[in-house]
């Protein structure tokens, strides 16, 4: 028998119990759209959890000094006096992974003007350094690479070092700063970025030349840390390899001995953000499938009482010639057509409240298309494996008593 | 000699009930040659039935001989039998089994579905024909439920000739009608017996219908007690006019 009779068959049962048919569609309509919905609440929370780190600088790789030991005491990390602005010039020149780089030294002190202080940290770095941290101005300029190399007294500064700092609203840019008692011009404010995944308030900080907070405020020659940007995030794990070897070959490290100094990137950040996200989104999704299994019962429930309840026609159609596997197609079909209308509906419902979960509960969302194919795939797995059973047992009928039965 | 359509030769039947034997075929012998109108006659108990349904294919014999249309039915696989029923058999039966909700030329055309060999075209054209032939070509498109019985049963007789069977097995045929509409199908019966020269093989427990018949064989008991050719055969459209005029 063709498939296209069998189609036809299977189309007029289901338009002749619409009612019924919509009934059972139901479970399936619902299981698919709740799993297309949820997949998308999850895909756009792990988006916006990746566009939230992104927003850090996702490429974004650090190099600090290496704790070591000096007679049995271990030291702290920071106190390190082993990277130096020769590292930093050695990954400039030898690296192909690295967008950005700048070499950091920072020291804590009190920022005052004229009555207000106010304790904060600053940063001495170069002008890269606002394009690594993804750092916009919100009014004034960066320092440029000459007032780098004049070791400037000019600053920039956060927004809560300006609310304050110069608390009456007056405009900061032009001003004149004091940091631990070394006056500053101020020449920008960095625009606001609040506080950080971790609670770090991200605008509490002052921005120098990394030569001015070297020789004026530190007195030091070394640096704290070297920040770079990978040249994408991709790159960033091949970045860091590349600054390894670039490192050790600096510092002459032999290859038994351990590396003085950490290389990380964001990297593990994400994946770690990344995983628990995916936790959620399994959790959902497992949720979701019960009520596509709860669907796919109810379609075998439907076609048990469909099977029985045409017990006469299926011995008429015995009679007239339709052999078992007819039979069997026909409520295989049936039941396939069901579980996939019911899909398709179940997408296009999923979809709507996925928009309407955007628009009025501001949600972020994301619908992904593997979410679709899967739901759908399941449905046609579920019409097959649910319509199998009945459908079976309508072939195995006997004709006689098929067709005697009332 | 005519073609001989059916072929039955020392055909018996058993069933097992828990532990005893119901024999309820005994060895039975008969033919049926192409252009016959037999009944098959016997109250019940008598392996009416179980003859109907080996003539029809749906059963098959313990033991004999049992050829339609030259095809020994004998240890034919289910599918092998479905297509023996497809091509060589048209059925009708007392409770017309049309489906409901189908119209009447969809209801026709369900043998055909189930024969590939026959296109969508074809199969129309076909079920077109065999209800025109039933005198229905004006209600093709009406369901069962808005057929009366006697066209019910004579879109299941179009649908029992759509597949151009080898013979018509029919079951009661005319067991749920009235004796007017009884007579009225039992004439289309004649009709298509003397003028289409179609094998009709009628199986019911009414003498009356017998005598329409061309052949009457009685079964009793699982044997055949009597097989005699009918002299007189009335004529179901003469014995329609004899009836009383029904009041409108």
């Amino acid at each position: 028998m063709r498939l296209l009779n069998l189609l036809k068959i299977a189309y007029k049962a289901i338009v002749l119990n619409k009612v019924r048919t919509l009934l059972t569609m139901l479970g399936i309509i619902i299981g698919v759209a709740s799993v297309i919905a949820m997949l998308a609440i999850g895909e756009g929370s792990k988006e916006s959890i990746r566009e939230t780190i992104s927003s850090m600088g996702s490429n974004m790789v650090t190099i600090r000094p290496g704790a070591d030991v000096r007679g049995g005491v271990r030291q702290d990390a920071s106190t390190m006096e082993s990277l130096k602005f020769d590292d930093y010039l050695a990954i400039k020149e030898q690296t192909t992974m690295l967008s950005y780089i700048t070499p950091v030294v920072n020291g804590s002190g009190q920022v005052i003007s004229g009555a207000n202080n106010w304790p904060s940290t600053i940063y001495g770095v170069n002008p890269e350094y606002l394009d690594i941290k993804v750092l916009g101005l919100q009014s004034g300029s960066m320092f440029t690479d000459a007032e780098v190399k004049s070791a400037s007294k000019v600053v920039l500064i956060g927004q809560t070092v300006v609310d304050n700092v110069f608390p009456d609203g007056e405009e900061p840019v032009g001003q004149m700063i004091r940091f631990n008692n070394i006056p500053f011009k101020v020449i920008g404010v960095l625009e606001e970025k609040g506080e950080n995944t971790f609670g770090q308030d991200q605008d509490d900080v002052v921005i120098a030349p990394y030569t001015t907070v070297q020789k004026r405020i530190l007195a030091i020659t070394f640096l704290h840390q070297i920040m770079a940007s990978a040249i994408s995030e991709e790159d960033a794990p091949e970045a860091v390899t590349q600054i390894t070897a670039i490192m050790r070959e600096q510092h002459k490290l032999a290859d038994d001995e351990d590396d003085d100094f950490t290389v990380r990137s964001m990297e593990e950040l994400i994946s770690t953000f990344s995983s628990t996200s995916e936790m959620l989104t399994i959790l959902l999704v497992a949720v979701a499938s019960i009520s596509l299994l709860i669907g796919g019962i109810g379609i075998m429930n439907i076609m048990y009482v469909s099977v029985k309840e045409r017990t006469k026609e299926i011995g008429l159609r015995m009679a007239v010639g339709g052999k078992g596997s007819d039979i069997l197609m026909q409520f295989l079909i049936e039941a396939i057509l069901i579980s996939i209308t019911g899909g398709v509906l179940g997408v296009l419902l999923g979809l709507s409240a996925t928009v309407f979960i955007e628009k009025f509960l501001h949600w972020p969302t994301s619908v992904a298309l593997y979410s679709i194919i899967i739901s759908f795939a399941v449905c046609a797995v579920t019409g097959i494996f649910f319509g199998w059973y009945p459908a079976r047992k309508a072939a195995a009928l006997d004709p006689i008593t098929a067709l005697r039965y009332e | 000699m005519a073609k001989e359509i059916i072929k039955i030769k020392d055909l018996k039947r058993e069933f097992t009930m828990g532990t005893e034997t119901v024999h309820a075929l005994k060895g039975i012998s008969f033919t049926i040659e192409e252009g016959q109108f037999v009944t098959i006659m016997g109250s019940s108990g008598s392996g009416k039935s179980t003859m109907l349904n080996i003539l029809g294919c749906l059963d098959q014999p313990t033991s004999g001989l049992y050829e339609i249309d030259g095809v020994s039915v004998k240890d034919l696989s289910r599918n092998e039998l479905a297509t023996i029923r497809n091509e060589k058999i048209g059925f009708i039966f007392q409770s017309y089994n049309l489906l409901a909700r189908t119209s009447a030329i969809e209801n026709v055309e369900l043998p055909l579905l189930y024969n590939s060999k026959v296109s969508t075209d074809e199969r129309r054209e076909r079920a077109i024909k065999a209800l025109e032939m039933v005198g229905l070509a004006d209600r093709i498109h009406h369901t069962p439920s808005q057929l009366s019985g006697g066209q019910q049963q004579r879109v299941a007789i179009a649908r029992a000739l759509v597949n151009n069977p080898v013979m018509i097995l029919a079951d009661e045929a005319t067991g749920n009608l009235d004796t007017r509409t009884s007579y009225e199908i039992m004439s289309l019966f004649q009709e298509l017996n003397k003028t289409q020269g179609i094998t009709i093989t009628f199986v019911t427990h009414e003498p009356d219908i017998a005598m329409f018949s061309s052949r009457t064989i009685v079964l009793k008991d699982g044997h055949v007690i009597k097989d005699e050719m009918n002299d007189t055969i009335l004529s179901a459209a003469a014995e329609l006019a004899k009836l009383p005029k029904e009041d409108h």
